[in-house]
């Protein structure tokens, strides 16, 4: 049917739109049900970039080019990302045009743009921001092709889709490559999308943030689109771990009927590995900055040896 | 459980005992250690039991409980005793660090992969693949002992390097004859009463563990 | 069965002396047990001389002409070493280096090292080996931090841990060993034993023995002292009481190359290359060249004669790694006189160290003025050890220099190099500490006479005339080691 994968693409972007605030709303409850506070609500981030939308921007003067278009472009190439990530089906037509490697790069475009744009005001929370975004990113990017590589090991090709089919289709194997890979994909995440215990999303201390530091300055739509990107972001990082790591309940090629089936799947798998997100969160305290590199340290190691014992034991 | 299930099954301990090998290189905490080292004990024991059960080879059973009860139970609980009545509780401070560590340990890893080549092409058992493994825990425990500074990790760098040599005996063998496997067992034994005093000797006269202290005899120039 | 009285009498004697070390009669017990067991080892011998090697236990223990020289020579050694540990640890009580609770620590921990060091070197099992050569390293850690001060401790962990990581190293290598024994013995017991291996070495895998005896090397090579894994053995054998230096210089150093060479001619018939003897000649020339050269430096007198130590074992290493008739015979015969020389030189520098309350060799002097046994025994051991003829070190020397001029010429320059090396530094630093006035910190003391002359002379008769049966002793085992 040609207009099947049209169909699963469109569909694929309407979900990273709609689903990614619902999914920082579950987290954002569960930590606070965890803590014993009330949460403000499954939709409370559409109210907060609703709201946000409304608003002015307010711009500093010596605001350029690369501040005032980071935003959209950071939006942009996340929704963008999102349409290479199997989420519904195997059969993703832009997969074929961009693989994992691709994906990297995206996320490293958009990072790069805010980095900038932390710099681009001069205030000294900016660039600091920016400088320990770029030390984590430098450590993390290269933890993260390796765990990728350990998987595209198995199915002998980086491009997602084809990852995926691959891992569906095998059995309940105990592939200790694929379970290291696990393992260090899971702390690239925590480090990338900037959750506990690398960076604390909801500080309010500057001198702690990594992330939140960079985009201080944005507000009104701007600080919208850039919040909906960051959602987004992690949205799509735990969607890249089911689909790689447990794709069970994915639509298999051309199978139309089984779209629905696969979207229960899906917010199932996204409720529990919410839950763990939150497990992790609410268990582990945040590092100090310089122990950093050995958290990722480990993170590369932990990939490195996902390669090794698919030479070695498999 | 068939052949193949049992290999699979050994190559995910396996690769648990590498892990915990690596999670003890790393390791500042005193009591992380210990409990790093029961688990690798325990991975290992698992691991005796499986090739056991499937190779029919039933003196490993013998060797899977003494692991256990030696490995996982008493020497854990020796140290535990040992670090709680000399008031340990500092971390552990590395000579080189932590990142540069864990490189180093994966070129050993490599290293003992290209080593072991001979005789995995020759061994016709299921757990073949797993002598590289072996080799580098022995090696990791090795790199263990050089890297830290204190006279505790030490010793526990040591009992890693016996675990990975009975895995290596597994992995090679199915196991040695059951008299030296309980030889080894017993000087296991006497060394861990032998460091134990060693402690409190080296506590007595120094004050504390750490190695850094001992670099008197030299000669000099 | 003169072989189970020589293995239980230490057994045996280490049990009771652990509870009855510390009574006046407790030496003289250590010497009963040890001339008990000397007196079986020569029976033992006997019966090997006459009936040629024999398989006892079960298959269990081996005895031929290598291992049962040995085993007579470690219960002689052990029998001097006990008389002169009577003289010297009553000084060392009197001076209260010592208390009561170690010294049953210390007569136990002695004769349990016999009993080791007889197991591993009787034994046909090579895991046995290997657990017996654990043992008696066990066994003399403690005894090397006996008293308990800074450098002691630290010498026994560097001790504990350095052999410790090579020992573990040698378990890797006999686990090779089994797995290619396997493939042609079948599982079990059987193929572990030597003399099974021996009669099947041609079948056994080159590849997996040769990166077992890499193993196999580093492990027992750390043992016996070879450098670059020598880091304990100048601490360990200075540290720890004098007659535990004598038997660990002695013996034990003995015992970790008889464990290597057994290995090697199990390589040597499965490779059928000159590969294993060629790191062994490395490794032994490296030794004697870092010793000789490490002799210059020391100021502590058993410091320096344990790096003799590691000259000399290098020597045989570098023999038994040449191979050939002429060699072996050099090296065992070194083995046997190096053994007694150094014992006697360490007996004769315990007592010397005591007379002055130091090791320090600035300190010592006037030695044969003060008291003429320790002076001369000194003297003529230092002579003796740097090869001057007509002492039986000298022979040895000679044999092994022949054979490297006939087999490997070009390495002549270094093992002369070496030996010219010791000589000097060897000399250089006894001279002063023999000859001059006595000093007057110096005290008197009642010295063991009969170790260090038993010794010296039959050093001396066998470097004059070898006896009959030596000589066809050794040639049988020449014949074995082929």
């Amino acid at each position: 049917m040609m207009f099947y994968p049209f169909l699963i693409e469109v569909l694929q972007i309407l979900i990273i739109l709609a689903v990614a605030p619902v999914f920082a709303g579950w987290v954002k409850m569960l930590k606070c049900w965890s803590q014993g506070r009330t949460s403000p609500g499954l939709f409370q981030p559409y109210r907060d970039i609703v709201k946000l939308f409304s608003k002015d921007v307010v711009l500093a003067e010596n605001a350029s080019w690369i501040f005032r278009g980071t935003p959209y472009l950071v939006f942009g190439v996340v929704v963008l990302s999102g349409g290479i990530v199997p989420m519904l089906s195997v059969d993703l037509p832009l997969a074929a045009t961009a693989d994992v490697i691709a994906l990297v790069a995206l996320f490293a475009i958009a990072r790069f743009f805010t980095a900038l744009a932390g710099m681009d005001i001069g205030t000294a929370f900016g660039g600091m921001g920016s400088s320990r975004e770029m030390t984590i990113a430098s450590l993390a990017e290269p933890a993260m092709l390796m765990a990728i590589f350990t998987v595209s090991l198995a199915s002998k090709s980086t491009s997602l889709s084809q990852m995926v089919q691959v891992v569906y289709s095998g059995q309940a194997v105990l592939r200790p490559s694929l379970a290291f890979a696990l393992l260090a994909f899971i702390l690239i995440a925590l480090a990338e999308t900037g959750r506990i215990p690398v960076d604390n999303p909801a500080t309010h201390l500057e001198l702690t943030m990594i992330h939140e530091a960079m985009i201080l300055e944005y507000s009104g739509r701007h600080l919208a689109l850039i919040e909906w990107a960051g959602m987004m972001k992690l949205f799509l990082f735990v969607m890249l771990g089911i689909a790689v790591f447990s794709p069970w309940g994915i639509a298999a090629s051309g199978d139309l009927a089984a779209i629905p089936r696969a979207f229960l799947f899906m917010i199932l798998k996204l409720g529990a590995v919410g839950a763990g997100l939150v497990l992790i969160e609410t268990g582990l305290a945040k590092m100090r900055l310089f122990r950093l590199t050995e958290f990722l340290g480990s993170a590369f190691l932990l990939a490195t040896l996902g390669m090794l014992s698919y030479f070695i034991l498999e | 459980m068939n052949t193949n299930l049992a290999a699979q099954i050994n190559s995910f301990l396996a690769a648990m005992i590498l892990l915990t090998a690596f999670g003890m290189l790393v390791q500042r905490r005193m009591y992380g250690l210990i409990h790093l080292f029961a688990w690798q004990g325990l991975f290992l024991s698992v691991s005796t039991a499986v090739v056991g059960f499937v190779a029919g080879a039933h003196h490993l059973y013998i060797s899977s409980i003494l692991t256990l009860s030696l490995k996982v139970i008493l020497l854990p609980y020796i140290l535990h005793v040992l670090i709680q009545r000399l008031k340990i509780h500092k971390e552990v401070e590395t000579i080189v660090n932590v990142p540069m560590t864990m490189l180093i340990g994966i070129a050993l890893v490599v290293f003992s992969y290209h080593l072991t080549a001979p005789v995995r092409e020759l061994s016709t058992l299921i757990t073949r693949s797993t002598l590289a493994v072996a080799l580098a825990t022995v090696m990791l425990g090795l790199l263990m002992m050089i890297t830290r500074k204190h006279a505790v990790t030490q010793i526990i760098g040591f009992l890693a390097m016996e675990n990975g040599l009975f895995f290596a005996a597994t992995s090679a063998t199915y196991g040695m004859p059951l008299v030296v496997e309980l030889g080894v067992a017993l000087d296991i034994l006497i060394a861990a009463f032998i460091f134990g005093i060693f402690f409190f000797q080296i506590h007595t006269t120094f004050d504390s563990l750490d190695i850094d202290q001992m670099a008197r005899l030299k000669e000099e120039d | 069965m003169p072989l189970l009285i020589l293995l239980s009498v230490p057994l045996f004697a280490a049990i009771v002396l652990a509870f009855i070390g510390d009574r006046k009669y407790a030496p003289e017990i250590n010497i009963l047990g040890s001339a008990a067991t000397f007196a079986a080892g020569i029976s033992l011998a006997l019966e090997v001389y006459v009936e040629g090697p024999m398989l006892a236990g079960g298959k269990f223990f081996f005895v031929d002409a290598f291992n049962v020289y040995l085993a007579v020579l470690t219960s002689f050694v052990s029998m001097t070493t006990a008389i002169f540990s009577r003289r010297y640890m009553r000084k060392e009580r009197q001076d209260g280096h010592v208390g009561p609770i170690r010294m049953r620590f210390y007569h136990a921990m002695f004769q349990l090292f016999i009993f080791a060091m007889l197991l591993c070197l009787l034994t046909n099992n090579v895991g046995v080996l290997w657990i017996a050569m654990e043992l008696a390293t066990l066994s003399t850690v403690l005894l090397v931090s006996l008293y308990r001060t800074p450098s002691a401790i630290e010498a026994a962990w560097k001790y504990f841990i350095l052999c410790g990581v090579g020992i573990a190293l040698a378990l890797f290598g006999t686990v090779l060993l089994y797995f290619a024994a396997e493939k042609v013995l079948g599982a079990g017991g059987e193929a572990l034993l030597w003399t099974n291996l021996s009669q099947v070495s041609g079948k056994l895998e080159p590849t997996v023995l040769s990166l077992a005896f890499v193993f196999l090397m580093v492990g027992y090579g750390t043992k016996v002292g070879l450098v670059p894994v020598h880091n304990w053995l100048p601490d360990a054998h200075s540290e720890g009481p004098t007659p535990i230096s004598a038997v660990l210089s002695g013996l034990l150093l003995n015992v970790a190359l008889y464990a290597l060479v057994r290995c090697k001619v199990l390589v040597d018939g499965s490779t059928g290359t000159h590969h294993a003897g060629d790191i062994m000649m490395g490794f032994g020339l490296l030794s004697i060249i870092v010793a000789a050269f490490s002799l210059l430096r020391q100021k502590d007198i058993k410091r320096m004669f344990a790096y003799s130590s590691i000259e000399h074992m290098g020597i045989a290493t570098f023999a038994f790694g040449l191979g050939g008739p002429i060699a072996t015979f050099g090296a065992l015969l070194h083995m046997l006189v190096h053994s007694l020389t150094k014992s006697a030189i360490f007996f004769t520098v315990g007592h010397a160290s005591q007379m002055h309350w130091t090791q320090e060799m600035d300190r010592i002097k006037g030695l044969i003025k003060g008291n003429p046994l320790v002076g001369w025994g000194l003297m003529f051991g230092v002579m003796a050890i740097v090869g001057m003829p007509p002492f039986g070190v000298f022979t040895s020397e000679f044999l092994i220099l022949t054979a490297t001029m006939k087999d490997a010429p070009l390495l002549t320059p270094f093992l002369l190099l070496g030996f010219g090396v010791a000589f000097a530094a060897l000399f250089r630093r006894v001279q002063p500490m023999v000859t001059g006035p006595v000093p007057s910190y110096q005290r008197p003391l009642k010295a063991a006479h009969i170790p260090v002359m038993l010794h010296m002379a039959l050093v001396l008769v066998i470097g004059i005339y070898m006896p009959d049966f030596l000589n066809r002793w050794f040639h049988t085992a020449v014949e074995l080691l082929k």
